[in-house]
């Protein structure tokens, strides 16, 4: 009988939550938004979506058959980079661009430097990068309603009014998944509910950048024009979505808080200073660069470990 | 009410209705009682009996290896078969005196005493001290040591873990039910030594009963007090039960009484009792046999030195074959190769698992979620610990405050990737150590 016993380290008990379930949460948050935008732009947003899915999963699975590794497709997140990639495009993307921009995603951004855990910038956004260089046009043109047009955070960078109202509801041209912020927040509020992820990140990343926008931004302090910034573009589905990827922020409490405010801060520039209206992709970009030497200098005092050699205090009166 | 906890920590399955309910039963143990010299912290006990000679219950069978050290007892009456090297929990093999009982537990006399509160200090760290008492929770640290510390006037708090925060163990628990006057004036003696102290019962609010009652029995105490404590895995840990019943903190290098403290086991203050008021040594302790694969999950009083094995028999055997049996709860106990091992000083539990869910996971990559650092109970990045540890990088590791583990297990349990954190941070935290050791 005894032959038959296991022996391990302790613990000899686990928490539910395994890496692909923890994915599931994630594209479950994300349903509010991708429903969303399938409605608002129609069957070609479907196609999209799934397009990029089918992509990301099939360049994981054949990349790792090439190099003769165990395949890792059943951890699906190679299932989130890719709708959360289709979110961040247009709808009127031919889909050859987004299966080109799928593969970069999840072939170099990805796979080369390891696989998951491993790659240093968020694949999605790496994917969408390389489409918005490679294939300008096509990535920055908006319709809605079938009428081709400016989207609101570029009406706002010119001077126009915008509608505040139709931004928080998503009744605007935009990327697939960006465009509805209270959809945005329902999965966020459901990533949270789900122990997914905190609001450290994301919050201090909105306030720092609001912020940012009140002293720079050359309005002052004026509500509808911050709330058009805060709803505007990517800046909702960024925060919640893709600041907080696990992989490419700080694992210090402290490194995601400094994580945050570059975030804001460097959305801040871009959107405000630069050419143009966008900025949250390459503040998230920017940041995950920026996140080994983030850490580096976060690392966390131990419980009950005294900062500036106190201890020798304490020896002097014995 | 707020309950007073610490930060981080994890909250597993409880498992302790299973045998919650269940009174202590006395179990007299048949045949052979084995007993290892070195059940404690410290340098091993060495033999004063020698093979055929005859034993009583309660006869000092070897004596300590010096001050850190603790003698042993014989638990039954009978004759020394062997002195020879036995397989314990650890899985180690630690020279042990084996005894054959006689089954009829003839004790040696006890000298009782009438009114503690007429002993000196001395007098009561020495009857503490002959009676082999230890740190009876787990840890095994002779209780004589840690209640002569070098400032005697600056202990503040005198600690009683009560808070039972491993999974399925009920051994503290039914001890506080069926008998809290053995803890009440064990606690007493203690203040007796440190006169400025204040005690304080740390007892975790799934235990609300043993709260109210306890409250009621120290009513009448004014240096005793209660403290509800959230129930969260680790608040038995001594630096997280300090932090949550005083709000200091302590670190690896410190002792509790470098922050006013003494904390010990509700067992151990039951032993300080026995030791003091009714003259008698360690030979018994309460013990849970639990889990799904046993027949009738019990609480004995088992006579220390029995193996698990009989334990077990006495609890029904199984319901089912177990794949997993572990010496403790399932956070840090030891999983057991064999269930013939002897029960020691610092056995609590026995947990029979019939299924074994950590062989059955597949570990995967980390994906840095953060999981164990909210985890940690001591603000440890585990996930980056156990990297360093892999790739055997003993400075980053120190740096990084890997010596800070307190090998509770939480990282482990939290991983998502299935990462067993807590073993790679355990293991290079014993090469560390043992490289300090050589300088």
């Amino acid at each position: 009988m005894s032959d038959l016993l296991k022996v391990s380290s302790s613990p000899h008990v686990r928490a539910k939550d395994d890496t692909s379930r923890i994915m599931l949460y994630v594209i479950l948050a994300l349903m509010p938004t991708t429903v969303f935008g399938i409605f608002n732009f129609g069957y070609r947003a479907l196609l999209l979506v799934l397009v990029c899915i089918f992509t990301c999963v099939i360049s994981e699975w054949l990349f790792e058959k090439a190099v003769g590794k165990k395949s890792t497709i059943g951890d699906l997140s190679a299932a989130v980079t890719g709708l959360l990639l289709a979110l961040n495009l247009p709808f009127t993307l031919p889909v050859w661009q987004a299966v080109l921009g799928s593969i970069f995603a999840i072939v170099v951004v990805k796979m080369l430097f390891g696989g998951l855990g491993q790659n240093f910038m968020n694949p999605a956004l790496g994917g969408r990068a390389f489409l918005v260089i490679s294939f300008a046009a096509t990535m920055t043109h908006f319709e809605y309603d079938g009428v081709a047009g400016a989207t609101p955070l570029a009406l706002l960078k010119s001077g126009e009014a915008v509608n505040t109202l139709d931004m928080l509801i998503g009744r605007t041209g935009g990327t697939i998944g960006e465009t509805s912020a209270i959809c945005i927040l329902i999965g966020a509020i459901i990533l949270i509910l789900l122990g997914v992820i905190d609001l450290i990140i994301p919050g201090v990343y909105i306030v720092s950048f609001a912020i940012f926008v009140c002293v720079f931004g050359g309005h002052g302090f004026d509500t509808s024009y911050l709330v058009a910034h805060l709803c505007g573009g990517g800046l909702m589905l960024g925060a919640f979505f893709m600041a907080t990827d696990y992989v490419t922020s700080p694992i210090t409490p402290a490194g995601k808080v400094i994580f945050g405010i570059c975030l804001g801060v460097l959305t801040g520039i871009f959107r405000i200073f630069g050419n143009s209206a966008e900025g949250v992709s390459f503040a998230i970009i920017f940041s995950n660069l920026l996140v080994p030497l983030i850490e580096k200098v976060t690392v966390p005092r131990a419980f009950g470990v005294v900062r500036e050699r106190k201890p020798k205090e304490v020896k002097a009166d014995e | 009410m707020g309950l007073r906890t610490f930060k981080g920590g994890v909250h597993p399955y409880d498992g302790k209705a299973i045998s919650k309910e269940k009174p202590i039963k006395e179990l007299k143990p048949q045949g052979e009682m084995v007993y290892p010299l070195s059940q404690h912290i410290g340098a091993p006990a060495t033999a004063i009996v020698a093979v055929g000679d005859t034993v009583l219950r309660g006869q000092k069978i070897a004596d300590a290896g010096g001050f850190v050290s603790a003698p042993i007892f014989a638990s039954v009456s009978g004759t020394v078969k062997a002195i020879e090297p036995r397989r314990v929990a650890t899985g180690d093999m630690v020279n042990s005196i084996i005894i054959e009982s006689d089954g009829k537990f003839i004790e040696t006399g006890f000298e009782a005493c009438d009114d503690y509160t007429e002993l000196s200090d001395d007098q009561i760290i020495s009857k503490i001290q002959n009676a082999g008492i230890v740190g009876m929770g787990g840890a095994g640290f002779p209780t004589h040591v840690k209640l002569s510390p070098n400032k005697p006037e600056n202990i503040e708090f005198i600690i009683a873990n009560c808070a039972e925060c491993e999974p399925y163990l009920t051994s503290d628990y039914r001890s506080m039910v069926e008998e809290p006057e053995k803890l009440i004036t064990g606690m007493k003696i203690i203040l007796q030594l440190f006169p400025k102290a204040k005690g304080l019962l740390g007892i975790e609010d799934n235990k609300s009963d043993v709260i109210a009652s306890l409250s009621k029995l120290c009513e009448h105490e004014p240096r005793i007090e209660v403290v509800p404590l959230m129930t969260k895995y680790p608040q038995g840990g001594e630096r997280q039960l300090i932090k949550a019943c005083t709000g200091r903190e302590i670190n690896s290098k410190m002792l509790p009484a470098d922050a006013g403290c003494i904390v010990d086991n509700v067992a151990t203050i039951n032993a300080v009792y026995t030791a003091v008021v009714e003259g008698k040594p360690v030979m018994d302790r309460i013990f849970t046999v639990t889990g799904d694969s046993v027949m009738e999950p019990r609480n004995f009083r088992i006579c220390i030195g029995t193996s698990c094995k009989e334990i077990l028999e006495a609890a029904g055997g199984y319901i089912h074959e177990p794949k997993k049996i572990i010496s403790g709860g399932p956070m840090m106990g030891f999983a057991l190769l064999d269930v013939d091992v002897p029960t020691t000083k610092t056995s609590g539990a026995l947990l029979c698992l019939s299924e074994d869910e950590v062989s059955k996971y597949e570990t995967t990559a980390c994906i840095n979620c953060g999981r164990c650092v909210d985890a940690c109970p001591e603000n440890l990045i585990p996930s980056r610990l156990s990297k360093f540890a892999d790739h055997g990088d003993k400075e980053t590791f120190e740096k990084w405050y890997g010596l800070e583990c307190i090998e509770c297990g939480s990282c482990s349990f939290a991983c998502p990737a299935r990462k067993p954190l807590a073993q790679s941070i355990k293991t290079m935290k014993k090469m560390v150590l043992a490289d300090k050791r050589k300088k």
